[in-house]
């Protein structure tokens, strides 16, 4: 039986095409199709039903330190609101999952989850958690996300908060027009300007009927939420990133905290940052018409397997295939060309740096006054 | 008017003489969603039934789209990959991805007519 996010009957009444994922059934996309929903986000705005995602908090005394244990990120230094995307690592320094963690006050900090992982992530926190700290899973609470230019205007219109203030990757405590307290956090999966919004399930359904009854927003599926993150190259947990695989190997390096050398893992994820990895995950451009996908060969000119792409699909917005993979660091350089084997093509491409498009979010500092 | 023929996996066929018209039902076409590209047969392609000889790729999903007879590919619709809609239109029109001579006519009575491919659709 697939689990249901509040907003499930939502979905079906717009005409939403659903399908598994992680377990809930989902939207995959609404009437318009996936292009479209694209599309209307690059240039307008939409709003998606993220409530499948997992949304934790953590309060006491040392839950910076203990985000410093459990990822390879920086917390104790995080200004209050600030928000940091970082990875759960395990002892053999693979990815257990992908994450946003935000400080929300000194000894509280909040964490978006994958929907997939929930369990499993929450199973290791607990088991890392030391006395003193409390792990609170908000089941009854509900994430829609907003995205696109208009993201900020919306926002204000439907919850009635100036957002003009909150800088690229920071959170902020509101509330509904009822009082209702929520999360506002300014980041999101798709490269544009826009937030994600933490609500009670009670207030979800609500606040989702006066987002797709707004003119100039649609309602957006998983399948574009996917080809969007494509695009920015963001990976996506158990396809480009995994149990297997390091942040290093991942090319999240960035991540990493400069005074963090105590987290789980940090023996071989440290000596991989000092002295390089032999596989590296890159971005892919098709050449030539066509689609590659997950699971499609990376090959050199002499037919060779180098790899293999751990996500693929079509850009909208590039109008051809993209792709993500593992090849061997020494060509893991912008330009090496490479041929991805699709049934009996080999169709050429290029290592290209990500995101593949320009973004559009915010700044990360707070604006001048 | 010639009758259209249905196969299990979705292709519409308009016999021709002995040459096949093959295109992909309107089921197909849903089912696909948003159409990206589609990958065409050479010209002098041999094909037996039921093995793939074009491609149609949707935002989704790659969708092989099989021979219902054993034959020859003698002609393939170009206009297709410039115009993807165009696989929409009616199979006898510009909707065909491909003709495929064909070798033993036998085989065409394996396919179904419109009131058996309607049932079919309706089992599924």
């Amino acid at each position: 039986m697939l689990r249901k996010t509040v907003l499930h009957d939502s979905h079906i009444a717009l005409g939403a095409k659903m399908g598994e994922f992680a377990g809930y059934d989902m939207p995959l996309f609404y009437k318009e199709g996936v292009i479209k929903e694209h599309e209307w986000v690059r240039t307008h705005c939409g709003v998606f039903d993220v409530s499948h995602m997992g949304q934790v908090t953590i309060e006491g005394p040392g839950a910076a330190e203990f985000f410093e244990r459990i990822t390879p990120s920086s917390f104790k230094n995080k200004s209050i609101g600030r928000a940091q995307y970082t990875v759960l690592t395990n002892d053999e320094g693979g990815i257990i999952d992908d994450l946003i963690v935000t400080r929300l006050g000194e000894n509280e900090f909040f964490a978006v989850i994958n929907a997939g992982c929930k369990e499993k992530d929450i199973a290791w926190m607990k088991l890392q958690l030391p006395d003193g700290l409390k792990l609170y899973s908000m089941q009854n609470h509900a994430l829609i996300a907003i995205q696109g230019r208009w993201a900020e205007r919306i926002v204000h219109e439907i919850f009635d908060y100036n957002a003009g203030d909150l800088p690229y990757m920071h959170t902020a405590k509101a509330q509904t027009r009822y009082g209702i307290p929520i999360f506002i956090s300014r980041l999101g999966y798709t490269g544009e300007d826009g937030f994600e919004i933490s609500l009670p399930n009670d207030e979800a359904a609500d606040i989702w009927q006066q987002l797709v009854g707004h003119a100039e927003i649609k309602p957006i599926g998983l399948a574009a939420r996917d080809s969007l993150r494509l695009e920015m190259g963001y990976p996506l947990y158990g396809h480009d990133i995994d149990e297997k695989t390091s942040p290093i190997e991942a090319d999240l390096a960035w991540i990493m905290g400069k005074d963090n050398t105590k987290f789980i893992g940090a023996e071989r994820i440290l000596k991989e940052k000092q002295s390089g990895v032999t596989r590296k995950r890159v971005g892919l451009k098709l050449l030539d018409k066509g689609v590659a996908r997950e699971g499609a060969e990376i090959r050199n000119g002499h037919g060779e397997k180098l790899g293999a792409l751990t996500s693929g699909g079509h850009s909208p917005i590039l109008k051809g295939g993209i792709g993500q993979g593992y090849i061997q660091s020494k060509l893991a350089v912008p330009g090496t060309m490479v041929f991805i084997n699709v049934r009996d093509r080999n169709i050429p491409a290029e290592v290209t740096p990500m995101p593949f498009i320009q973004p559009k979010t915010r700044s990360m500092k707070k604006a001048a006054a | 008017m010639s009758e259209l023929k249905y196969t299990n996996e979705h292709e519409c066929i308009k016999v021709d003489g002995n040459v096949a018209w093959v295109g992909i039902t309107k089921y197909a076409q849903e089912a696909l969603g948003d159409l990206v590209f589609v990958e065409l047969p050479a010209i002098g392609k041999k094909v037996k039934k039921g093995e793939y000889f074009a491609v149609v790729e949707s935002v989704k999903t790659a969708a092989e789209v099989y021979s219902p007879v054993d034959g020859e590919v003698i002609e393939a619709n170009d206009k297709i990959p410039n115009d993807l809609e165009k696989i929409k239109s009616p199979v006898g029109e510009d909707g065909w991805i491909a003709k495929i001579k064909i070798s033993d006519p036998s085989q065409l009575s394996g396919l179904m007519d419109e009131a058996a491919y309607k049932k079919y659709l309706e089992s599924l």
